[in-house]
């Protein structure tokens, strides 16, 4: 049985809950579940992260092999919350199409909304975004957006009804990390919803160092499935979003570029 | 091309199945569960419980969608 040591924070008092659309979660750390060699692994690597939300995306029955490939063969949504996304979407239409086939399967009326403008950055659209929130959160959706690091539209998602706003650290599957603190940071600041930074992630400094920008919480995937070890990585990943969210809370030391001595400079022998 | 079938498009693809299928029996011949489905018939989502009565008709375009892994 694997310790979340998350929970443990919260247990004594360091952390409090990360409370998105009403609904409250110990775990900072959202997980995908594409790109696994095997299903066995995926659930190893999920129930090490800690996690109690993992995303699923929208696909045609193949019906040749159904069996093997539905994600909730393997995947029990008693024991984790299913945030459907709306990946591969290039339009508003797609993606409120895909979102209204999620809600449909009957689990929960949350969808990480992903309207992609561009097919080798990956980046947002984030103008069909935009379009897609306003009608999704009007038909009772609770959304969380998936958008890149720009404060105005991160502004305007939130005013459109979204319940997290999720700027990416770096392009998806990408791996570099927060290119951009500052903007990440800003976000933060600026927003009363949580903030989520999704996509980028590539190793636990990475998901360290985004928390300790503030923000509420990160979404990853392939920084775990395509790990040589994604068991031992969702461990890292663990550790490391607790660590970066304590270091936020706990407020680091000035930085300065001279050294200060840490033992007393008096009571040398002479 | 028979009488006695009548053409879909099942997930993209051109079928023949036998006329007389509901919603319900159809996804039976599929072996598919229900509940591990989502129908989507000529562009409008079923809801589960019109499974049983909704009939599929000639030139029905059905899409047939569940959860996998993802992002």
């Amino acid at each position: 049985m694997t310790q979340n040591a998350t929970a443990t924070e919260s247990a004594h008092g360091l952390d409090g809950p990360l409370e998105i659309g009403g609904i409250e979660f110990t775990s900072r750390l959202i997980v995908g579940t594409g790109k696994y060699a095997d299903n066995e692994v995926m659930m190893e690597a999920i129930r090490a992260s800690g996690t109690e939300m993992v995303t699923v995306a929208v696909r045609r029955v193949d019906l040749d092999r159904s069996k093997e490939e539905a994600i909730l063969h393997h995947l029990d949504p008693d024991e984790f919350f299913l945030l459907a996304n709306t990946a591969g979407c290039y339009s508003a239409e797609d993606a409120i199409r895909y979102a209204r086939l999620a809600r449909a399967a009957g689990f929960n009326e949350f969808v990480k909304l992903e309207v992609i403008g561009d097919e080798t950055t990956l980046l947002p659209d984030v103008h069909a975004t935009l379009e897609a929130a306003k009608t999704l959160s009007d038909e009772g959706f609770k959304v969380m957006a998936y958008t890149n690091d720009d404060l105005i539209t991160a502004l305007r998602l939130e005013d459109a009804g979204c319940v997290a706003v999720m700027p990416l650290a770096s392009p998806i599957g990408s791996g570099l990390g927060v290119v951009n603190p500052y903007f990440i940071r800003e976000i933060k600041r600026r927003l009363e919803v949580p903030v989520i930074v999704d996509a980028g992630v590539g190793t636990a400094s990475d998901a360290c160092v985004t928390m300790e920008q503030g923000v509420d919480g990160v979404l990853m995937n392939t920084a775990l499935a395509a790990a040589d070890d994604p068991v031992r990585m969702s461990h890292a990943m663990r550790h490391a979003i607790v660590a970066g969210r304590l270091a936020f809370l706990a407020g680091r030391m000035p930085s300065r570029e001279i050294a200060v001595p840490s033992s007393p400079t008096t009571g040398m022998l002479d | 091309m028979s009488a006695d079938t009548i053409h879909v498009r099942l997930n993209g693809k051109p079928r023949e199945i036998q006329p007389g299928h509901t919603v319900h029996s159809l996804l039976e011949s599929l072996d598919l569960r229900a509940g591990m489905v989502v129908v989507e018939l000529n562009l409008e989502i079923l809801g589960r419980d019109s499974y049983a009565e909704c009939q599929v008709q000639e030139g029905d375009t059905i899409e047939l969608v569940h959860f996998v892994g993802g992002g």
